[in-house]
């Protein structure tokens, strides 16, 4: 018996409001002209709403150089994270594979492992990582950043699948087997229908979380060379160090938001699903 | 049709009971082979730097002076620990834990009451809520700091009703103030997850356990306190102990939004400040193998405080 009262109705609204206030805040900030911005303009809305921001990120004027950084960063932070969600979803099928239907000694400490490093604080890493990554020749490379990326997304992934894989009916792979079908068809077209949907949201929370990172991004990367996006926004500081291009900061945020949109309007449903399957029963 | 034949000759033979089948011999086998990859991986990135890190906090050593590296025992210890600026740098870290956890806790909640509760446009509330947890960190960050600003943020003049506020409040003038500003941006990013994780536990509740508190009499803060929140135990204990372990490593908001400026440091920044920016890997290092322990504690002390049991938590049991 539910019904929605005059609460849910402000509730609503409230939600909305708090959760799209900030982003329409960045949204009008992009419109607004650098002059604007630099002498202060403390009004929500644009005063003259201008493309100029998109125009100078997006190498749409003569002048290159903002553009060609923020580029090169785009580039590195889409070519990471898609390599180290691909990579970390594949170890973590089969290690989850393994926890949802296997017997095995060790897989407790598997699954406590995983969790401590979900905890882990991932800056006490930094300092021993650069050492080694200099060493090792990874520094300011994309292999450098992808390892790590994997390695800190693999407990999320194997955590979300195993809670899918554990609610998969696996008997039907028997029965379609019993039916005729040959193990490969079996495993074609009755398990990986059941999978895929379990394996697509680890994708999405694990790309997430590389699109996201920074500690990691800016102790180990030094040029555009492998500098992902949060990365080189928190170092783009223009001309004035007091005085950041606020308008134009606020257009790269507005362009690494698109990605984050359309995944979240495509998915909130699998992504809900992923985000609560290992925290409660069910 | 291929494996059904081996069973009849160990059932006969009474001493090889003991001994594992060879299938499950087998299963052990596979499932050791299929989780190894992720394993080695785990233990090669985190194990083996944190054990690197332990034996280079015994050293004085600076990459910018690297022959002037020595041994020097646990003086790093007792440098960074008589330091009154990681103390300064600890407490302003629990601080900002204690109030983000709480205050996502009570808003968190009202937010999946509402989800719960709402019959119309569930999909639209979903995406919504989802944007603030897919945004990235570094976006909020400025998108708050530019909110605070003096001269381009909208707060002071929205808000100059409100005792304390008015044009000229420098929002990044003052530790509290500049605190004030990092939390909101936390509270803003992360409030979306542990709604959904508290709508995940209120959807397990049964209506109609609910409603048998109302037909008894129960007022409705009684089907809150007596009811409800009782029911969700786990699901609030999980949601709290992700959240709190999270917000201790704060780390993105405060180097956007300040720069460690007001004494707004937190544990992280301080240890990324010597290792990478001082170039001090040896105290760094230390620091490092301090912010380790102190999660390890922290994570201890909430998982026996609360009694959360994780395993029974995901129905492992």
């Amino acid at each position: 018996m539910k019904k929605s009262g005059v609460g849910t109705y402000v509730g609503f609204v409230a939600i909305i409001v708090w959760c799209l206030l900030p982003v329409a805040w960045i949204i009008s900030l992009s419109f607004k002209s650098l002059a604007e911005t630099t002498t202060g303009s403390p009004q929500f809305l644009p005063k003259n709403p201008t493309l100029d921001n998109y125009k100078v990120l997006l190498g749409m004027t003569s002048d290159k150089s903002s553009s060609h950084d923020f580029l090169a960063a785009l580039r590195n932070s889409f070519g990471i994270s898609l390599i180290a969600t691909v990579l970390a979803v594949l170890i973590a099928t089969l290690a989850a594979y393994a926890i949802a239907r296997l017997e095995f000694k060790g897989k407790r400490l598997v699954l406590s492992m995983a969790l401590a490093i979900a905890m882990f604080p991932v800056v006490a890493l930094v300092g021993p990582l650069f050492d080694m990554w200099r060493t090792f020749h990874l520094f300011n490379t994309w292999p450098g950043l992808i390892i790590p990326y994997m390695t800190f997304t693999l407990p999320l992934a194997i955590w979300t699948l195993s809670a899918f894989f554990r609610e998969i009916p696996w008997e039907m792979e028997q029965a379609a087997q019993v039916d005729g079908a040959t193990s490969w068809q079996a495993f074609r077209k009755v398990i990986v229908p059941l999978a895929a949907p379990g394996v697509f949201t680890a994708a999405i929370l694990t790309f997430f979380f590389a699109w996201n990172e920074f500690v990691l991004a800016i102790s180990l990367t030094s040029t555009t060379g492998a500098r992902t996006v949060p990365a080189q926004m928190s170092f783009f500081v223009g001309p004035d160090p007091f005085n950041p291009p606020y308008s134009q900061l606020a257009t790269a945020a507005v362009i690494v938001t698109v990605p984050v949109i359309i995944i979240v309007l495509l998915f909130q449903r699998k992504i809900v699903a992923g985000l609560t399957s290992g925290a409660v029963k069910g | 049709v291929s494996t059904t034949v081996a069973t009849p000759a160990t059932a006969a033979d009474p001493s090889k009971k003991v001994v594992a089948s060879d299938r499950s011999v087998a299963e052990n086998r596979l499932g050791r082979r299929l989780v190894a990859p992720a394993v080695i991986l785990m233990l090669l990135v985190t194990a083996y730097p944190m054990l690197e890190a332990l034996y280079l906090s015994l050293f004085r050593y600076r990459l910018t002076t690297p022959d002037d590296k020595g041994f020097v025992g646990l003086g790093n210890y007792v440098t960074i620990l008589s330091d009154s600026l990681f103390w300064t740098d600890t407490l302003n870290t629990v601080i900002i834990m204690i109030v983000t956890v709480a205050v996502e806790l009570v808003i968190g909640f009202a937010f999946a009451m509402v989800m719960h509760r709402i019959i119309f446009a569930r999909g639209a509330m979903r995406t919504s809520i989802l944007i603030p947890y897919g945004i990235i960190t570094v976006v909020s960050a400025f998108a708050w700091q530019f909110t605070f600003s003096i001269n381009n943020g909208w707060v002071n003049s929205w808000f100059g009703w409100l005792p304390g506020i008015s044009d000229t409040t420098n929002w990044y003038g003052d530790h509290w103030h500049a605190m004030f500003a990092i939390m909101v941006s936390e509270i803003w990013k992360t409030t979306p997850f542990m709604a959904l994780l508290l709508l995940a536990g209120l959807s397990q509740i049964s209506e109609d356990m609910i409603e048998a508190a109302k037909v008894d009499g129960a007022t409705a803060s009684q089907r809150l306190f007596k009811v409800i929140l009782p029911n969700m135990r786990a699901a609030i204990m999980v949601a709290v102990l992700f959240r709190a372990l999270d917000a201790f490593r704060i780390f993105d908001n405060i180097f956007i939004m300040t720069k460690g400026a007001q004494n707004t440091a937190s544990s992280s920044f301080l240890t990324y400040r010597q290792a990478i920016e001082q170039f001090q890997l040896g105290m760094g290092s230390a620091l490092s193998v301090l912010l380790f322990l102190t999660v390890l504690l922290l994570a201890y002390l909430i998982v026996k405080f609360f009694r959360v049991d994780l395993a029974q938590a995901r129905g492992e049991g």
